[in-house]
């Protein structure tokens, strides 16, 4: 078995490391770091434009170069956070709280260096989880029919919507509001055109690009012009600063160990975001430091575990993503609708199926963090300067390529006007506090929970019980059943009694005030 | 001390209920107009009538837990933006309009001019030269470089 894995792994390393297949994933790296550091950008915005490049190419590279992007941007936003405490992207906010304190005290350039080790180390031993338990996880995977698939589906889309920030019925409502948008469109059963308004473009789905650009693009921006005031600094970071000493490095290895742990734990769990791991990574720290006073003052820990918790989780997410087609949050979402315009069918037949992309997949992620790595020591003057773009010619700039990119998937102007459609939408949503994220996970997965919920009661003629019959299915809605006990408890509890807003808390509303791209 | 806003702390979550059943009834009425099917041989209207009745039942959630949705602190008191609002808008509208019936280089121009304006402290003349900028790059990566089939001048609809 595990013999097997490492042979495997070393086919993958064979296409990573094919020319063309480096390239693109070197390019994806590169473009996620550049537009990672942008304030206001994220991930999502990141992946969404270039997705329409990734249409004409082949499965492989485009793959590779959309995971590219996405710890790529991952890595960029650790930068602005650290050097200007500007979390271009929630996930971050957390890093801010002792990053940017550390800059203040001309320790900016360690918190980088050290971000980037701890990257570097989470990284690898997500992968390491990954490359071993994918096939495992593939044998379960294998006994799913449509009834099971529903099953999982339905835990998966809970979990997305329940276990982010915020109100837990809000982010049920959107991910529902996201299965409706992904109704619209032609119904492939009977081919009646379902809430299309009479039109004919929409008869083929909402776009992906449109839908995700609108909603953490356009309406990011509706959001936050005149409103983000670009606070300059002389942040001046040199080479020779990232080195951190060997007693910082000393200092920070417990804490890096335990974000990554606590990032895989997190991974593994459909539908626990990205924001949510990072804060708990933090909040671990401080409780079982011996000097919480230090944190909020520049900490070394503070910033070593929610960055190796945020990357361990990154990797871990591919693993459901892959082999169930569950996302685990939006990034996955997208890189999974990616996939499925490939047309190449996410599940446990994809390993044997597609090798070379699986296989492939993984070893670029080792191949890709080392670029960062390598990318990041001489471009890391380049990127300061890049974060001191403000604001003001940051989004009109990137007003266009969204609108020149959607218009790119498919050479239509109507896609131009569904992403102004989304993107008021979404603003409007984001002004009465729902999250926004869980309607790309709704929509992705609209139509296969649709299908497989047809399916299973086709073969069950209508008998609604067989959800709780088959004995893997009875598994995922028991937790199902916890999952929304859990909520109604917390909010009972939370009714009840008066809390009192704590450091913590008043970090996740600074995380929830700044942008959008969340979990 | 500046006027509350329409929609605030205490009353988000209404607002919030209301228009998640408003959608929710909105789905339920246009899913009526498919074949609904039986449970065991669903039809296109099945789906999203279901769809339609949860979200109505959490808009209702949404509404009755609001008295008890414990936060703290002040609202952050945001004036509205409507002209930054408008002008980000009708720079995509002006982007689609162009492109349609202008060409790539005034669509260009117009969606960053138009949504630079957008930011109080762009003048004119910064607008302008953001616009221009983008111009030439968007010529060059995406007309040269990208050869997209997209006229840069055109007139009367592409």
């Amino acid at each position: 078995m595990i013999a097997q894995s490492l042979a495997d792994l070393w086919y993958g390393f064979s296409v990573a490391l094919q020319p063309h297949n480096l390239m693109w994933s070197f390019f994806g790296v590169l473009i996620g770091n550049l537009i990672g550091v942008l304030p206001g950008m994220g991930a999502l915005s990141a992946i969404a434009m270039l997705l329409p490049v990734t249409y004409t190419m082949h499965a492989v590279p485009a793959i590779l170069m959309l995971a590219g992007i996405f710890y790529g941007s991952q890595y960029g936003g650790a930068i602005g956070a650290i050097l200007l405490n500007m979390p271009s992207h929630p996930p971050h906010a957390v890093t801010c709280l002792d990053g940017y304190p550390m800059t203040k005290k001309g320790k900016g350039g360690t918190a980088l260096g050290i971000t980037m080790i701890a990257s570097f180390f989470a990284a690898s031993f997500g992968i390491t989880v990954m490359v071993f338990a994918s096939p495992l996880l593939v044998q379960i995977a294998f006994k799913f029919g449509p009834t099971e698939i529903f099953s999982i589906m339905l835990l998966g889309l809970l979990a997305g919507s329940t276990m982010s920030r915020g109100s837990p019925l809000k982010g049920v409502a959107m991910t529902v509001f996201g299965l409706l948008v992904g109704i619209v469109g032609t119904d492939v059963n009977s081919g009646a055109q379902r809430f299309t308004f009479g039109f004919t473009e929409l008869s083929d789905r909402v776009e992906l690009v449109a839908l995700a650009l609108g909603l953490f693009g356009v309406a990011d921006f509706l959001r936050s012009v005149n409103r983000i005031h670009f606070v300059g600094n002389e942040a001046k970071v040199r080479l020779r600063d990232m080195r951190p000493s060997k007693a910082e490095l000393k200092q920070a290895f417990a804490p890096m160990v335990r974000g990554t742990l606590v990032g895989t734990l997190f991974g593994a769990m459909p539908g626990t975001g990205p924001t949510i791991t990072t804060f708990i990574a933090y909040a671990l720290e401080r409780r079982i430091s011996k000097t919480p006073e230090r944190f909020g003052q520049g900490a070394l820990e503070g910033v070593a575990s929610p960055e190796a918790a945020s990357h361990s989780k990154t990797q871990v997410d591919f693993i459901p993503t892959m082999s169930i087609g569950i996302p685990g949050d939006a990034v996955m979402a997208l890189i999974l609708g990616a996939l499925l315009i490939q047309g190449i069918q996410p599940g446990p037949q994809l390993i044997t199926e597609h090798a070379d992309l699986f296989w492939g997949l993984i070893a670029s992620f080792w191949v890709g963090n080392i670029l960062l790595v390598i990318l990041n020591v001489p471009l890391i003057g380049i990127w300061v300067k890049v974060l001191q773009v403000p604001y003001r010619y940051m989004f009109p700039c990137a007003l266009f390529f969204i609108s020149i990119g959607v218009y790119s998937t498919n050479n239509s102007l109507f896609e131009v006007y569904e992403v102004l459609f989304f993107g008021v939408v979404g603003a409007v949503f984001m002004a009465l506090e729902f999250p926004v994220a869980p309607i790309l996970l709704g929509y992705v997965l609209g139509p296969l929970v649709e299908e497989n919920f047809r399916r299973a009661l086709l073969l069950s003629r209508g008998d609604l019980t067989v959800f709780f019959q088959k004995p893997i299915s009875l598994g995922f809605m028991i937790v199902c059943i916890l999952l929304v006990a859990l909520q109604l408890l917390f909010g009972l509890r939370a009714a009840l009694r008066k809390r009192k807003p704590g450091g913590l808390e008043a970090g996740l509303q600074l995380a929830h005030g700044s942008s959008t791209e969340e979990d | 001390m500046p006027r509350r806003p329409l929609v605030n702390r205490t009353n988000r979550d209404y607002f919030a209920g209301a228009l998640m059943i408003a959608i929710g009834v909105a789905a339920i009425i246009g899913g009526r107009h498919y074949p609904m099917g039986t449970l065991s041989r669903m039809g296109p209207g099945y789906f999203p009538v279901a769809l339609g009745v949860i979200l109505a039942l959490l808009g209702l959630g949404i509404a009755a837990t609001a008295r008890f949705h414990v936060r703290e602190g002040e609202d952050a008191v945001l004036p509205p933006e409507w002209r930054g609002w408008f002008l980000i808008a009708i720079s995509i509208v002006a982007f689609v309009a162009l492109g349609k019936y202008g060409g790539l280089i005034p669509a260009t121009f117009a969606v960053v001019f138009i949504s630079a304006l957008a930011d109080r402290e762009n003048s004119l003349l910064s607008a302008t030269i953001l616009g221009l900028a983008t111009v030439a790059v968007c010529v060059v990566v995406f007309w040269w470089a990208l050869q997209m089939t997209f006229p840069l001048f055109g007139w009367g609809g592409a």
